[in-house]
């Protein structure tokens, strides 16, 4: 069978191509969907390679917050200046593959791949993205929970994709956390994005790799903010314990080829910890 | 493109024709199956080793995960352009003189990763090294005299040569 690949130079002509026939399939960065075809777990009869549509290629800084095309790689996220405007998207985004993964790899492929492991997911979850949709119809905009409502599934709609996401720049300290085998090219045995809020002196835990869809730790989140003193940005050790063990209850892990689901959510909890005390000092307040 | 058109790849400077039964291989398939093209190794088809990394329009990927006909009208360089027939590299040499190669089966993908890398990196750190070596396995070296030629190599390293 001849595979028609269509190489989409607009956002407009993606929603015109998908209009007229919406089983045709998104290609991005291709390094989930070609391992797929090189499988045979995947054999479209029609593709769109959208990875070249300059709007979807580029970010931009907008007032309190960034809106990164879907298209940007994780080697643009990594460097420049999107390391300083979204720190721990950018630790998330270095720690993902290889340098050719990561060149080719885009943020928007790992929503639309909506794999638990997904290392931008629980860092888009923790700032409460916002995800534009856009289709022949028009746009939407939707929270990341409301996109990935299972083990890789969306709830996109037919001809929809997914066109940027919006996060907040804080300047406030975030950290991305991962567990895996080695610390290059390895996927998430669990994941964790930790970021403050100042203004509302709260902070943000978003899972990785321990739930089948976006996950923040929201009692662990309210239980740990009447142990944290903002002004010296210290934590009160007597906190700490129960704030590990509400991490560990927000996950229901599973047992898998990578890790086994009792030390999934053992590593969550140290995770939480580890990112916790990293950004406030210990000291009884 | 339009449909008359007979569809090409831009390899190595050359316009090389290919057929549209092919749009659906990976880039990797059409580089070695079709045009002849075995420099570019196959050892896992995904993207876990990097022995089949090329550059396309001068960013290193691996071309086991580049959808043939999404790589149309695009620059693409293999292995095959690191150096004019007949001559070396600094960096093959330098593998050489090391004794980074022993099956040999890594170093075409090797060699285009460090040749990027050192196009950026003149001075590299051993750690910075082995990062951006890490997505390319060898099941023979230990990656100790890899890092080396890589080292000795940064000395003498010029961009002008070769492949990207
Ligand atoms: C060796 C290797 C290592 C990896 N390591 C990691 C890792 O450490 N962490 C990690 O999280 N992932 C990892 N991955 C997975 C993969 O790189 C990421 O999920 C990546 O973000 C996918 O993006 P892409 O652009 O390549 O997507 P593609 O493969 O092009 O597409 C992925 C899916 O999303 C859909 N899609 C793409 N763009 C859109 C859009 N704009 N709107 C709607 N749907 C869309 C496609 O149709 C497809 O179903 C790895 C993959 C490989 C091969
Ligand atoms: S064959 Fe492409 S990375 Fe292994
Ligand atoms: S020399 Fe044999 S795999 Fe590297």
């Amino acid at each position: 069978m001849i595979m028609e690949v269509l190489i989409a130079s607009s956002t407009e002509e993606i929603c015109e191509l998908l209009e007229q026939d919406s089983s045709r399939q998104l290609l991005a960065g291709g390094t989930d969907f070609m391992v797929e075809v090189n499988y045979r777990h995947r054999s479209p009869s029609s593709v769109i390679t959208i990875d070249q549509v300059p709007e979807l290629q580029n970010w931009h800084h907008d007032g309190d917050s960034v809106v990164v095309g879907s298209c940007v790689t994780y080697r643009e996220i990594e460097r420049g200046p999107l390391a300083t405007l979204v720190p721990a998207l950018a630790q998330a985004a270095r720690t993902v593959g290889s340098p050719q993964i990561r060149n080719a790899g885009t943020i928007g492929g790992n929503i639309g791949t909506a794999s638990p492991a997904g290392d931008m997911i629980p860092v888009l979850s923790a700032l409460g993205a916002v995800i534009s949709l856009r289709s022949s119809e028009g746009k939407r905009e939707v929270s990341l929970e409301d996109l990935i409502v299972g083990v890789k599934q969306t709830s996109l709609r037919r001809g929809e994709f997914i066109e940027s996401v919006r996060v907040p720049v804080l300047d406030s300290p975030q950290e991305f956390l991962k567990v895996g085998s080695r610390s290059a090219m390895v996927i998430s045995v669990t994941s964790l994005a930790f970021i403050t809020y100042p203004k509302t002196r709260s902070v943000g835990i978003g899972l990785g790799a321990v739930n089948p869809i976006p996950t923040r730790a929201k009692e662990a989140e309210v239980f740990i903010a009447d142990f944290l003193d903002w002004e010296t940005m210290q934590v009160d050790p007597s906190g700490i314990d129960h704030f590990k063990d509400l991490v560990s209850a927000a996950s229901s892990p599973i047992d898998d080829h990578r890790s086994v689901a009792a030390y999934r959510r053992k590593s969550i909890g140290i995770l939480a910890q580890r990112a916790l005390t990293r950004v406030f000092t210990e000291g009884v307040l | 493109m339009p449909n008359d058109e007979q569809p090409h790849l831009n390899v190595n400077g050359k316009r090389l024709t290919i057929q549209k039964s092919w749009f659906g291989e990976s880039l990797l398939f059409t580089l070695r199956e079709r045009l002849g093209l075995y420099g570019s190794k196959n050892a896992c088809e995904q993207g876990e080793c990097g022995s089949c990394s090329i550059m396309l329009d001068e960013t290193l990927v691996c071309a086991c995960l580049v959808l043939t006909g999404s790589a149309t009208g695009r620059d693409i360089k293999t292995i095959e352009s690191l150096a004019p027939e007949g001559s070396l590299s600094t960096i093959q040499q330098a593998f050489i003189d090391t004794g980074a190669i022993q099956c040999g089966f890594c170093t075409p993908g090797l060699l285009i990763t460090i040749k990027d890398f050192l196009d950026e990196n003149t001075d590299p750190t051993e750690l910075e090294i082995r990062e951006a070596i890490s997505g390319n396995l060898c099941r023979c070296t230990g990656y100790g005299r890899i890092v080396e030629a890589v080292r000795i190599a940064s000395k003498t390293h010029d961009e002008s040569q070769g492949a990207s």
